[in-house]
């Protein structure tokens, strides 16, 4: 059989693999080589070794936007896999209505970053004018939480989704006999649920990390790296550094950043991914 | 012990009621502001509820339609949306199939790519795929599918792959002896087993596409034209004074769309997140 298909490969590879290379084998060689150049457009590159490097780590908004970027990470994916746990822990409960509950809290999530942001962008302005604080492009520390609520509100409702199928797939004789055993609740959940969720909680531990950090439509649409770059994430940054300055050397820096961003994404994924799986418990 | 049981659920259901009202609570906002005048939209009466005299009707939406090119807008996302999708449904399942089936050293290869493809940010090959994309003329709405393609083959492929290991090799070999080709075997045998995986990937990949906003921007000819994504920064970005109304009015007509897809289609989009979390 596998002869016979094999010989089929223009008509099931192909289509697929031509756009693959255009969208994005040539884009990220490309982009890689680029890093090392320096260059206002694809065709007019000169080597010049590692020295986009060198000043990408001596830029000091793009340390700034990672550690910022760090710290957002860790508060959002703390927060949204909390809230997400919680609300799917409430959720499964027979309570009336779980449905048009779980309808509200999926909801934000359709609705695209750039649209988000604007909304939570008036919404914030409106609350932090009449605390009487200065509004979110003024105020850094106002930005940054601002984003964490932007990013909760949106995405708590998919995390939700996800554990509620994970608490559902847990079989109920496993909480029964806990119960009968003598567990509390406390126990059941802590000893018994949580190590089945494992599965759940990687994807969701994967899906909240990866999101964070390579946000970009909410950072822009809400904030715009105001005031002066200090409520920059990695992705804005780097967009900014391409787009956003004038001289022949920013488009090599960015390209650079952007390969540091995409390795630090890349190594990040693994070592979580590995990290989490050996928690998981064979059912 | 049940009594007891039925009240805390009756509090958790009253507390989740309030909780999801004060979660609608910003789109609520910008409805309720959406439908008033000018005037009446500041930082300070932003809260109020629209009164007959700050009431504006439908003039903002009309605003909003008839001077910004919305509607030209809404078509292109939507064009753009549904042949990506569609393409990708069909290229990349066809794609997976053959490289679950076919075993050897180009497949497996193909198949880390792919995953690899899923983690790597946007950010990396932005600007070499925007100028790759206008030598080869893919900058216009009507072929940005290719671009969307090769750029969600990632998830597509990995989702189709994990679905069809776990398909039996059995019906195909069987199609197979009974002199179907390869082409036939895919498309009256193991196609329509795929329903449910090409539901959560059309699920997930429409989400992305359609709030895209970097991807197009880059590529698409911005004077030309526009997304929704683009056409409500561009609104937001390009005054000196923003006009409040219609830039909320913009902003329900691009979310109305979306709810009423949601609504009518909860169960599939659920299901589809839920299945598309598989284990990476």
């Amino acid at each position: 059989m596998q002869r016979a298909i094999k010989k089929y490969w223009p008509i099931f590879v192909l289509p697929t693999l031509a756009a693959f290379v255009i969208g994005f084998i040539i884009p990220f060689v490309e982009g890689v080589y680029l890093a090392f150049c320096q260059f206002t457009t694809v065709r007019d590159a000169t080597l010049i070794g590692l020295s986009n490097f060198v000043r990408a780590i001596g830029d000091n908004t793009f340390t700034h936007a990672f550690w910022y970027n760090c710290a957002f990470v860790v508060v959002t994916t703390i927060a949204i896999n909390v809230g997400g746990l919680l609300v799917a822990v409430i959720l499964t409960k027979a309570i009336r209505g779980t449905n048009a509950f779980r309808t509200v809290f999926f909801m934000p999530n359709l609705i695209g970053g750039i649209v988000l942001g604007y909304i939570w962008q008036i919404l914030l302005n409106c609350v932090l004018s009449l605390l009487e604080k200065p509004l979110l492009a003024l105020d850094a520390t106002a930005g940054f939480w601002g984003l964490v609520i932007l990013m909760c509100w949106q995405q708590i409702g998919y995390m939700m989704i996800i554990y509620v199928a994970g608490l559902q797939s847990i079989p109920d004789t496993l909480v029964e006999a806990a119960e009968i055993d003598g567990a509390t609740r406390w126990q059941t959940f802590w000893k018994v649920k949580l190590p089945m969720l494992m599965p759940s909680i990687t994807i969701c531990l994967f899906l909240t990390i990866t999101n964070s950090f390579k946000l970009f439509d909410q950072n822009m649409a809400l904030t715009g790296g105001q005031p002066a770059h200090q409520s920059e994430l990695l992705a804005y940054n780097i967009y900014y550094t391409f787009y956003g300055r004038s001289g022949p050397q920013w488009r090599g820096i960015g390209q650079a950043k952007a390969v540091i961003f995409c390795v630090i994404v890349v190594a990040i994924a693994l070592i979580q991914l590995r990290a989490t799986r050996k928690r998981e418990v064979q059912q | 012990m049940k009594q007891k049981a039925l009240r805390s659920n009756r509090i958790w259901s009253i507390v989740m009621t309030i909780v999801c009202v004060i979660y609608m609570y910003p789109i609520f906002m910008v409805l309720m502001n959406s439908l008033k005048v000018e005037s009446a939209i500041s930082t300070s009466t932003a809260f109020d509820l629209p009164n007959a005299e700050t009431f504006a009707g439908l003039a903002n939406y009309e605003n909003a339609i008839g001077s910004q090119g919305f509607l030209l807008s809404l078509f292109y996302t939507a064009f753009i949306t549904i042949t990506s999708v569609l393409a990708i449904l069909i290229f990349c399942s066809m794609f997976a199939w053959y490289i679950t089936r076919v075993n050897n050293r180009f497949t497996k290869i193909l198949y880390l790519l792919c995953a690899f493809s899923m983690v790597v940010p946007f950010q990396m090959v932005m600007f070499t795929l925007s100028s790759l994309a206008d030598t080869l003329h893919l900058n216009t709405p009507w072929v940005l599918w290719i671009i969307y393609l090769g750029f969600g083959a990632g998830l597509a492929v990995f989702m189709f792959c994990g679905f069809m290991r776990s398909v039996p090799i059995d019906m195909e070999e069987a199609s197979m002896i009974d002199g179907c080709s390869p082409i036939q075997t895919y498309f009256y045998i193991v196609f329509p087993l795929l329903r449910p995986t090409m539901i959560s990937v059309a699920v997930l990949e429409a989400m992305w596409i359609w709030n895209d906003y970097l991807l197009p921007t880059l590529i698409l000819d911005v004077d030309k034209y526009k997304t929704i994504s683009m056409l409500i920064q561009f609104f937001r970005g390009s005054y000196g004074r923003v006009e409040m109304g219609p830039m909320m009015a913009c902003i329900m007509l691009a979310i109305i769309p979306i709810i009423i897809v949601y609504l009518v289609g909860q169960k599939h989009i659920i299901k589809g997140v839920v299945s598309g979390a598989v284990k990476g």
